[in-house]
């Protein structure tokens, strides 16, 4: 007997000595949907020590040459929009990239799927304008640009509008750890600036 | 074994992993609750987090219905898990990934360890996995000549003390900030003695140590906190981005997951995504949560294994009432809010799972046998099930399985001679009278003879009264 069959007999049997009553409904009485509150992102994003700018389509340009230095190298997404990025900066488009070069650069910009007011979290999907995952995660820097239409008030909202079988991270704040006497410490191994530009 | 035996749910195989304590758990608090330093640690550490979670859990207004819902879907998940797991299955091979099964701790270590050989890597990252821990993987994979990495900041600092982990969500719960710096001083190369104890100083040395074995690692292994059975979704939730490097950057990724982790639909993750943070470090969200399902083409490893651990769960799935142990999502939230916890630590408890739902889960995966005194080890206070977000009812389990405690020979045949007593009115007066005489020998002498000296080493017996209600009512 493999062990697939070993375990899924162990299982029926365990089930079977004393069968659940359960009926197997699910009371989803919680809250599906909110009212839609950018301010309240900003202040979840803030609360966790991400920098957030607000800024129009066409000075989204302007504001990322604030937040990087001149001559600064960024890792960029292959479909991320040309007009979001300065001149100010040199731009590595992400056409397979190694590693080192990666982790090298000063910052990343990508876009984003879905943004969660209420719990200040940003959701990448792998879309050409969010590029690979490694790409959001060597740099020390992450610039993220939201549009306002990609923010929903709750978590139950942004699952509806994600598809589970793209590569998904979901980023609130920069990385941290409460590993040190369980008091929240900003920057680890991820990005240890987060910078979300959000469009409106 | 016998062919009848093969289908039986059974406990966890001793000798391997780390569910079993060397002592029980009376004598390990004795030596925890004389370190000053451990219990300020802990102390410290609980009522921070305790506080923080109060305060994200009060912001939403439907905390109690998410609550009932995660207890409604892990109880609908049990009542179907044969089917859920062949579901999950199905679909994680369909998006690329290779399904194995493990039936006990030495059956995945076996899997894992030959998984990583074919890849010829000597070295793994692991995030951290409280299954991994429990099965004992870093020790079969350094048999084999593999060197296990631990990159999560406090299971690092567990394994650079040569330490124990104390606690599910900070392992390292038991060390101040003096203590890490030290450890880091000692056990990493290349570390400045200027060094200081501020957390983000500490934090800087870890990312700077871990940064060039994250990108030269061909190999990862992790845990999982759900895997979502309709779509075949595996999700990793994390703080540091140590998880993203290792689910992100290797070639290959194994991933080992209890079965009772699969959640039926991808909307279920609506009610997990909510209760886990707020129960467990006390946040909205947590900084990164990773989501995948089998592998994608050009971005992250190309190679998937999925490992799915029985190793004592059939067990614990057999007992109605014992089975709601397997609604666990592994927040710690009970551990925060336990008394005894907060002042034993974790090492007490003997097994990677300590606290309420150590002392609840660790007996039944092993057997009551093995774990004896972990159903003792809690005051029936009730706080764990009032912070369980799952709404597991710890007290209720506590009870059954201290039912189910082998008890000593001389307690049965004192229990059986009181009932035999209080069955027969004369014999109880007589009884009575003989207690009374217990008043002669005054507050040191009012423990009970051997056999029975263990019942009256921690509880004083009742000062007999001079005169019984029998008496009394006799001369009204």
């Amino acid at each position: 007997m493999n062990s697939r069959d070993l375990v899924l007999g162990r299982l029926r049997a365990a089930l079977a000595a004393d069968p659940p009553t359960t009926t197997g409904a699910v009371p989803r009485d919680y809250r599906q949907s909110g009212a839609l509150d950018l301010d309240r992102l900003v202040q979840r994003l803030t609360d966790y020590r991400a920098q957030v700018h607000r800024a129009a389509e066409d000075t989204v340009a302007e504001t990322i040459a604030a937040l990087l230095p001149s001559g600064a190298t960024v890792v960029v997404p292959p479909g991320l929009p040309a007009g979001w990025l300065p001149p100010t900066v040199t731009v590595l488009p992400d056409t397979g990239l190694d590693n080192r070069q990666i982790g090298a650069a000063d910052a990343v910009v990508t876009a984003a799927a879905v943004a969660v007011a209420e719990t200040g979290t940003v959701v990448l999907d792998g879309s050409p304008d969010q590029g690979r995952r490694v790409i959001s995660l060597l740099p020390d820097r992450h610039v993220c640009v939201v549009r306002a239409g990609q923010v929903v008030a709750t978590v139950p909202e942004a699952l509806t509008r994600l598809v589970p079988h793209r590569p998904l991270t979901w980023i609130s704040g920069p990385s941290a750890t409460s590993d040190i006497e369980l008091n929240r410490v900003e920057g680890v191994h991820g990005p240890r600036t987060l910078h979300v530009v959000l469009l409106s | 074994m016998s062919q009848v035996f093969l289908g039986m749910p059974a406990t966890a195989p001793a000798g391997v992993g780390h569910l079993r304590g060397t002592e029980s758990f009376p004598r390990a608090a004795r030596r925890a609750l004389a370190d000053p330093q451990l219990r300020r640690n802990l102390g410290h550490a609980t009522t921070t987090i305790r506080a923080k979670s109060a305060a994200v859990i009060d912001e939403l207004p439907d905390w109690a219905q998410l609550r009932a819902a995660g207890s409604a879907i892990k109880t609908d998940v049990l009542a179907r898990l044969p089917e859920l797991l062949v579901q999950l299955e199905a679909k994680v091979t369909e998006a690329g990934g290779v399904v194995h099964w493990a039936a006990d701790a030495n059956d995945a270590n076996r899997i894992v360890t030959d998984l990583v050989r074919a890849t010829g890597s000597d070295r793994v990252i692991k995030v951290k996995s409280m299954a991994t821990q429990e099965i004992g993987l870093n020790e079969a994979l350094a048999a084999a000549g593999i060197e296990p990495v631990e990159t999560d900041l406090a299971e690092l600092i567990v394994q650079l003390g040569d330490d124990r982990p104390s606690h599910i969500l900070v392992p390292a719960i038991h060390r101040n900030r003096a203590e890490i710096r030290e450890i880091f001083l000692r056990a990493m190369p290349g570390v400045d003695p200027a060094l200081t104890d501020e957390p983000a100083a500490l934090a800087a040395v870890a990312r700077r140590y871990l940064r060039q074995t994250f990108l030269s690692t061909r190999v990862a292994v992790s845990g999982a906190n759900f895997a979502v059975a309709q779509t075949g979704t595996l999700a990793v939730v994390e703080s540091e981005g140590n998880g993203r490097m290792c689910l992100t950057l290797p070639e290959t990724l194994i991933t080992v997951m209890g079965i009772e982790k699969v959640v039926p639909t991808w909307q279920d993750l609506e009610v997990f995504l909510q209760l886990l943070p707020r129960a467990s470090t006390g946040e909205r969200m947590n900084p990164y949560t990773s989501m995948w399902t089998g592998v994608t083409s050009g971005d992250g490893p190309q190679a998937f294994h999925l490992v799915l651990l029985d190793n004592g769960r059939s067990a614990v799935l057999a007992d109605r009432t014992g089975r709601q142990a397997l609604h666990c999502i592994r927040c710690s939230a009970c551990l925060n809010v336990c008394p005894v916890y907060e002042r034993t630590g974790g090492h007490a408890y003997g097994s990677v799972y300590p606290g309420p739902i150590g002392a609840v889960l660790s007996p039944q995966l092993t057997g009551v046998a093995d774990n004896a005194s972990l159903p003792y080890a809690s005051s029936l206070c009730g706080a764990c099930y009032d912070a369980c977000p799952v709404g597991i009812n710890i007290p209720e389990l506590l009870v059954h399985l201290r039912d189910q405690v082998p008890h000593p020979r001389a307690e049965a045949t004192a229990m059986a001679a009181a009932g035999y007593t209080m069955d027969r009115p004369r014999l109880y007066e007589a009884a009575q009278r003989a207690t009374r005489l217990g008043r002669l020998a005054g507050r040191r002498g009012r423990g009970l003879p051997p056999p029975l000296t263990g019942w009256t080493a921690s509880r004083d017996l009742p000062e007999p009264p001079e005169q019984t209600f029998r008496q009394w009512w006799a001369q009204r």
